[in-house]
């Protein structure tokens, strides 16, 4: 029931996820965020079984920081889903992670990208991708309506198009989604798409 | 088609499976494995048994955390004990649930009680809840597919204010602030979820918790005995009330006398 998908936009990447922690029946959590920010300019979106998914991103995320402070300068986006590809390969034979990843960041002299990376350690580098249940839904919308250099307004649409048809047709479908993007400016939160909303917990 | 995650674990999990081969041949486990590799249906059928008896919740309120647990064990269709002590005090400001295997929460809330004692003693100040609770979550981790049965919450009151997590033995680890695990859960998330606000008072949220069990115990024959509620404030953990449930049951809802309608009278002898 898990839905991640992501595109590359004109100067930047979408990456989407759905926000529920679910365990059998239950849905403990409708605001869980499954996309990381992995560093400056880096965004990690997985979907996957519970312990897996955070332990293996949290991973790759020191991993990162750890190459960027020895050396003093960040890995590009390319090396790090080589990286994170090489990890998922690594353990695949020994205890593998079920982890499903989209990786997106942008680079000064490439721009944006996009890397889809699965749980058996495929690599690919792609304009469009998905995992889970919802790509059935959102990558045929996404085939349909993308085109190379959209605008941020324009990603956003085809974004909010794939959660309505994903909302209408997914049987057991996620309420809320997370939108983060990542661009020039860094990587950051975009937006929430809540049906679900969480009585409100002031913070201190 | 895609595999679903679940098919994945029954198929990478399983005592039996070549993962397990490997893992033998290599030599680094100890023979306890083997074990469960002879006893394998017993296992399935033994950890089926083992996660099919507990309510216990927790939230976190203005005042703090409210943790609240049935106490009633059960084996199959057999009530095992109607008194256990699912609320485990790690240390007198965090308190652990125990769900899933009775063994494997005393064992591994003892063990994280020892692991917070000794972050104190090195590093001069208390373990937050964040820590704690990822300690036990990479421990559980570590014994991923090796059978370990735990769905516990850690609450406690730190330097940010009152935490709430919720761990289990698939290696997952969630921030909330409304938690419900076990058989019972589902019927005391629905009672939790309709009465809660961020803003009760302390006896208000002890009723609130006292209430979810008492109808998750209702409705779910492997809950039942005493419904203890515990609350974390600034100063610690305190035992709010046990309450054995039977009677809570009469105390919600009182024997009504009926009102007779129509009262058999003997026909006027003739």
């Amino acid at each position: 029931m898990e839905c991640v998908f992501g595109l590359v936009g004109d100067g930047f990447a979408l990456v989407a996820a759905d926000s529920s922690a679910v365990n059998s029946i239950l849905v403990h959590k409708s605001n869980e965020d499954k996309i990381m920010i992995l560093d400056s300019h880096k965004l990690l979106g997985a979907s996957g079984e519970a312990g897996d998914r955070v332990q293996f991103t949290e991973y790759i995320q020191k991993n990162v920081h750890l190459y960027e402070f020895r050396n003093g300068i960040p890995l590009s986006t390319a090396a790090a889903a080589n990286f994170t590809r090489g990890e998922l390969a690594q353990a695949l034979r020994k205890s593998p992670y079920s982890v499903n990843i989209l990786l997106a960041g942008y680079d000064k002299d490439i721009g944006p990208s996009l890397y889809y990376i699965d749980y058996i350690a495929t690599l690919h580098k792609v304009d469009k991708g998905a995992f889970g249940y919802g790509s059935f839904f959102s990558l045929s919308m996404m085939d349909r309506h993308y085109h190379s250099g959209m605008s941020l307004k324009e990603a956003v649409d085809l974004v909010d198009k794939c959660i309505v048809e994903i909302r209408t047709r997914l049987v057991v479908s996620p309420p809320n989604f997370v939108i983060k993007i990542v661009d020039k400016d860094g990587a950051r939160e975009y937006a929430w798409r809540e049906t679900i909303k969480d009585a409100e917990v002031p913070t201190a | 088609m895609r595999p679903s995650w679940r098919m994945r674990t029954a198929c990478g999990r399983r005592a039996g499976d070549t993962l397990f081969d490997s893992r033998l041949a290599l030599g680094n486990f100890p023979s306890t494995f083997e074990i469960k590799r002879v006893g394998s249906n017993s296992v399935e059928a033994f950890e089926k048994l083992k996660l099919l008896s507990r309510a216990t919740l927790a939230f976190i309120f203005k005042e703090g955390v409210i943790v609240a647990a049935d106490s009633r064990a059960s084996m199959g269709g057999y009530i095992s004990s109607q008194s256990v002590k699912k609320i485990i005090e790690i240390n007198p400001y965090m308190l652990g649930t125990m769900a899933g295997g009775a063994a494997d929460c005393q064992f591994w809330h003892r063990n994280l009680g020892i692991k917070c004692r000794l972050h104190e003693l090195a590093n001069k100040r208390r373990i937050s809840v964040t820590g704690a609770s990822k300690l036990l979550s990479n421990i559980l981790y570590s014994y991923r597919g090796m059978g370990l049965s735990v769905g516990t919450m850690i609450a406690g009151w730190d330097e940010k204010g009152p935490g709430l997590y919720y761990v289990d033995s698939e290696g997952g680890r969630l921030k909330g602030t409304r938690f419900s695990v076990g058989s019972g859960s589902p019927y005391a998330y629905g009672v939790l979820d309709n009465g809660y606000r961020f803003d009760m008072t302390v006896e208000e949220a002890a009723e609130l918790a006292r209430r979810a069990i008492y109808h998750a115990t209702f409705r779910d024959g492997a809950s039942g005995g005493v419904a203890s509620v515990y609350y974390v404030g600034p100063d610690g953990w305190k035992k709010m009330s046990g309450d054995d449930v039977g009677e809570l049951h009469y105390k919600y809802y009182p024997v009504v006398p009926t009102p007779i309608e129509q009262e058999m009278v003997d026909a006027p002898a003739a």
